[in-house]
Parts: structure tokens; C-alpha cells; sequence
């Protein structure tokens, strides 16, 4: 049985479709990169499977129970856990209060403070500074940290690469790898190809809100990754 | 010697409307909510104080500890089964609500206790004072109503910045989806928040029962006392909410010292004058808030 599973779901911002009728499974354990141009609709997938945004129609399960009717915090509850888009770290929060908060639902399991900070040892220096000041590689460090706070059994990071060094990006993707090995299954949305198929299972792109190509990297011809995403 | 007599009791004085000002305050921070009923369910912890006093003939600051957790109960049920659906869609739908709110509530208090005007009697202790000097003595009473409000900040200020509660208040001020995606139930906690507005509004309520009268309309004229605290003091500071309220039964009892008339006006024109030079307050919180 798949971890994830979604069936026929589409999304609307108001009239504005985003998603049309995906389907896609992601299974225990697996590393999985949703790939895809500026506003194809890859936010929007992570925010829907989050419960931030309503599915239309189709269904999403988690480990087999349907999770379409229950809010965000019910969702967090069962072990989703979403790194969003511009991370969002709580400037009024400092460094640890942020991870600290990152475990509000109580979920138990590998990560706590000490295990973060041992991922993450720039944190540990900050801890008692604002996440306000931190750089914006560290506030995304802060952002998975405080994700995999959690526990989370299925981790969703949205855009971990934007806006930042690619030498930084390269050490926050080092750290995948880690956080697998911990028993986490991460569904990455990425706009870098080249990074999605360096730690990825199986990839899958989406173009103007429709998955246009699935499999896995070794599986796929840089022509027809560049078709699906460019759509031409 | 007069004038600092004033300024003694005006500092108590403030003491009070800083108990008064930090719900309004702290509904606020968290939501966003501008709760314009604040003052009549400030009135409506007095009534009752009022009940609790003629039914069981006890002291009304022993009253507290069944007026504070019925206020809270209220405040919880408020939120949960009418603000909560006010918020998310704008600044004027919870202004409307809980505009309704105070009007429904003044009527009610009109109803069931009549316009007359009504006091709660603390006994002795409202009378007995400390004496400094030959002019200037202090109240206990004033003196213990500082003390409390004093003893409250301290608390919440304790709760907000040391407790899983406090981080999840700030968060969720700080930007409610993220605090969403941590797994915050944000009704809920603002359910929680409201709780905690109207339990420092009975404390105030009963204290200011005990110092002056009330009646039904008085309601809006301690929202405005409790606002001028807030702004003085500038949004989002517990500390800064003290120092509004201290400064605000400071000018009062100055104004008050120069003609009696003068006492309310004094402190507005402190508030026109804060609003005018320095719009955020004495102690704004000086965090960016992200959209």
C-alpha cells in the first residue's frame, strides 16, 4: 500500500483551475521529486496534500484512510509535515523556539532538539538568536528542522533551492539522505531538474497543472524530461 | 505636594486600566480582533461579581474566583461559536459582531438589573491607607489593585514567552498558516486567547466594580479607556500596555488636580497627543510582520 496516495484531485484558486485530475502514489520510504516550470501547479499539489487548500473532486489517502476532510492540524497529527514555499520561519520565534514549536502535535519518534541540531549545527550556534536575522539558507535549514520536528512519516518540501547559493543548496541537499535514513518519505517539489534527479527515486513533472511525464531518473532522456517541462 | 499626590494616584489608577487594557490588547496581537464589546463584558463581570456578592454574601474579591472562570467560559464559547466565523474575511466583519455584542449585552444588563447604578462593597479594606506623608497617603486598595495588575502582566508574560502556549500565540500572530502547518489548530487557539481576554477583563471588572460605580451604558467609556491604554502604550507589548495605562491614570488624575471636569479630558488629550507625534506608541513592538 502506497504512503500516499492521490486519486483524480484537482485545485482551484477561485475560478482559476491549477491542478487537472492528478493522480500519482508515493511509497514508505521512497524519495520523490515533483518537478515542473514556474506555475505548473507544484505549490499548489504540496498546499492541497497539506490541507491548506481543498482537494475538487478525487481523493487523497494517507496510509490508507482518506484525508480530504480533515484540516491541516489534523493532517500534521497523522505525520505530514510541509516545508513551505518561502519558509516561513516565525520572526517573533527565536532559532529554538521555532524547532520547539515545530513539535506542538507531540508526535514521537527519531527527531527532537538534539538530533536537529546535530543535522543542522549552525542552528545550535543560533539558538537564541531571532529567526528574523538568520540568512536565507539557515532559515530554510530552520524550516526542515522544524518540519522534521514532527516526526513526520511523509516530509513535503516545496522549493528548498529558491533563492539561494548553490553551494548552500548543495548542503541542504546533503542532508536528504540523513533525513531518509531516519525512515521519512520526502516528496520534493523542485524547479531544478538537475537536483531533483540527483536524489530522487522516481520523479514525475507537472506542466500547466497536468502530470506530464512519470518515472524513474535513469529511465528518462533529458529530451523527454525537457519536453514534459517545457511542454513542446 | 498635591501634584505628586496626583501622580501617586494616578500611577494606582493606571495600574487598573492596564488590567483593563491587556485583553483588548492580547485579542489583538493574536487575531487581529478589535473587540469592541471589551468594555461591556468588562461591565458584565461586574454584574456578576454583583450576583455572586448578593447571593452568597461573600467578600467580591473572593467573588473572583467564580466571576474570572465563568468570564473565560464565555470568552471560549464567544469565539467558538461566533468570532471565529467574523475572522479571515476582512477588518469590518469581527467589528460588526462584536459591535452587536456590546449592544446586545448593554440591553441585557439593562433588562435584568435595571439602569440604576450599583457598587460592589469590598468592606474595610477600601477605606484603610498606608500613610506616607503628612499630605499623601496611599490607598491599600489603589495599592493592591497595582499589585494585581502588576501580578497579572507578570503571568501572561510568563505564559507568552515560556510556555508551548506562548510560542503557539506568537506564532500564530506572527503568520497563521505557517503556525497551520506546525500543526496549530488556530480556532481553537484563538478560542484559548479570548479565554484568557476575558479573564483579565472579569479581574478588572471587579476591581473597577469595587472602586467606582456602574451601570448597563457604561461599557463603551471603559473601551475607550482600555484603548487609549493600548495605543498609548503601542500594540503588541504587555509592558507597553502598563506603561499606557499608568500614563493614562497619570494625566487624568493631573487633569483632575487642575479641575474635576477635566479628569477624562486630560487623558484624551494625552492619547490625541501619543497618536499625533509618535502614531505606534511609547513601546511599539518593532518586529516585521510578513503578509
Amino acid at each position: 500500500m502506497s504512503l500516499l496516495e492521490v486519486r483524480g484531485a484537482s485545485s482551484f484558486y477561485g475560478d482559476f483551475q491549477a491542478l487537472y485530475d492528478i493522480s500519482l502514489a508515493v511509497q514508505e520510504g521512497e524519495r520523490f521529486a515533483m518537478i515542473g516550470s514556474n506555475g505548473a501547479g507544484k505549490s499548489t499539489l504540496l498546499r492541497m496534500i497539506a490541507g491548506l487548500l481543498p482537494a475538487r473532486g478525487g481523493g487523497i489517502r494517507f496510509d490508507g484512510q482518506a484525508i480530504d476532510a480533515l484540516p491541516t492540524h489534523e493532517r500534521v497529527k497523522l505525520g505530514v509535515s510541509l516545508v513551505p514555499e518561502g519558509r516561513r520561519v516565525f520572526p517573533s520565534l527565536s532559532v529554538e523556539e521555532n524547532l520547539l514549536i515545530g513539535g506542538y502535535r507531540g508526535r514521537r519518534g527519531h527527531w527532537g532538539l538534539g538530533r536537529v541540531y546535530e543535522l543542522f549545527p549552525l542552528l545550535k550556534e543560533r539558538a537564541r538568536r531571532s529567526a528574523a536575522v538568520l540568512s536565507g539558507g539557515e532559515q530554510q535549514a530552520l524550516a526542515i528542522g522544524r518540519a522534521l520536528m514532527n516526526n513526520p512519516r511523509l516530509l513535503l518540501l516545496d522549493e528548498v533551492s529558491l533563492g539561494l547559493a548553490p553551494v548552500v543548496i548543495r548542503e541542504l541537499y546533503d542532508r536528504l539522505p540523513a533525513i531518509a535514513a531516519a525512515g521519512t518519505t520526502v516528496l520534493i517539489v523542485e524547479q531544478n531538474i538537475d537536483q531533483a534527479l540527483g536524489v530522487a527515486d522516481r520523479v514525475a513533472c507537472l506542466l500547466e497543472g497536468r502530470i506530464s511525464l512519470a518515472g524513474r531518473p535513469a529511465e528518462l532522456t533529458r529530451e523527454a524530461i525537457a519536453a514534459a517541462y517545457f511542454g513542446i | 505636594m498635591e501634584w505628586v499626590n496626583a501622580v501617586i494616584q494616578g500611577t494606582l489608577l493606571g495600574g487598573l486600566y492596564a488590567l483593563l487594557a491587556t485583553g483588548l490588547s492580547l485579542a489583538f496581537g493574536v487575531m487581529r480582533l478589535v473587540n469592541l464589546a471589551h468594555g461591556d463584558l468588562n461591565i458584565l463581570a461586574a454584574y456578576l461579581a454583583l450576583v455572586v456578592v448578593t447571593a452568597t454574601g461573600a467578600n467580591p474579591l473572593v467573588g473572583l474566583v467564580a466571576v474570572v472562570p465563568v468570564m473565560m467560559v464565555i470568552g471560549f464559547l464567544l469565539q467558538r461559536v461566533l468570532l471565529n466565523f467574523a475572522l479571515g474575511g476582512g477588518v469590518l466583519p469581527p467589528v460588526l459582531v462584536t459591535f452587536g455584542i456590546a449592544v446586545v449585552v448593554q440591553n441585557v444588563l439593562l433588562d435584568v438589573f435595571s439602569a440604576d447604578s450599583q457598587g460592589l462593597d469590598a468592606g474595610p479594606l477600601e477605606n484603610a491607607s498606608v500613610t506616607l506623608t503628612d499630605q499623601i497617603s496611599v490607598g491599600f486598595f489603589p495599592l493592591l489593585t497595582l499589585l494585581v495588575a502588576v501580578g497579572v502582566l507578570l503571568g501572561l508574560q510568563f505564559v507568552v514567552s515560556r510556555t508551548q502556549l506562548g510560542r503557539a500565540l506568537r506564532a500564530t500572530s506572527d503568520d497563521t498558516e505557517a503556525a497551520r502547518i506546525v500543526g496549530i489548530d488556530h480556532r481553537r487557539l484563538y478560542s484559548i486567547a479570548m479565554a484568557i481576554s476575558l479573564g483579565t477583563v472579569a479581574v478588572a471588572g471587579v476591581f473597577l466594580g469595587i472602586r467606582t460605580t456602574f451601570g448597563p451604558s457604561d461599557g463603551p467609556q471603559r473601551l475607550i479607556f482600555a484603548f487609549e491604554s493600548v495605543i498609548i502604550g503601542g500594540l503588541g507589548s504587555l509592558w507597553g500596555t502598563l506603561v499606557g495605562g499608568v500614563a493614562l491614570g497619570v494625566a487624568q488624575a493631573v487633569g483632575n488636580q487642575v479641575n474635576p471636569a477635566y479628569q477624562a479630558l486630560a487623558g484624551h488629550l494625552l492619547f490625541l497627543a501619543v497618536l499625533a507625534f509618535r502614531p505606534s506608541g511609547l513601546f511599539a513592538r518593532r518586529t516585521a510582520r510578513q503578509v
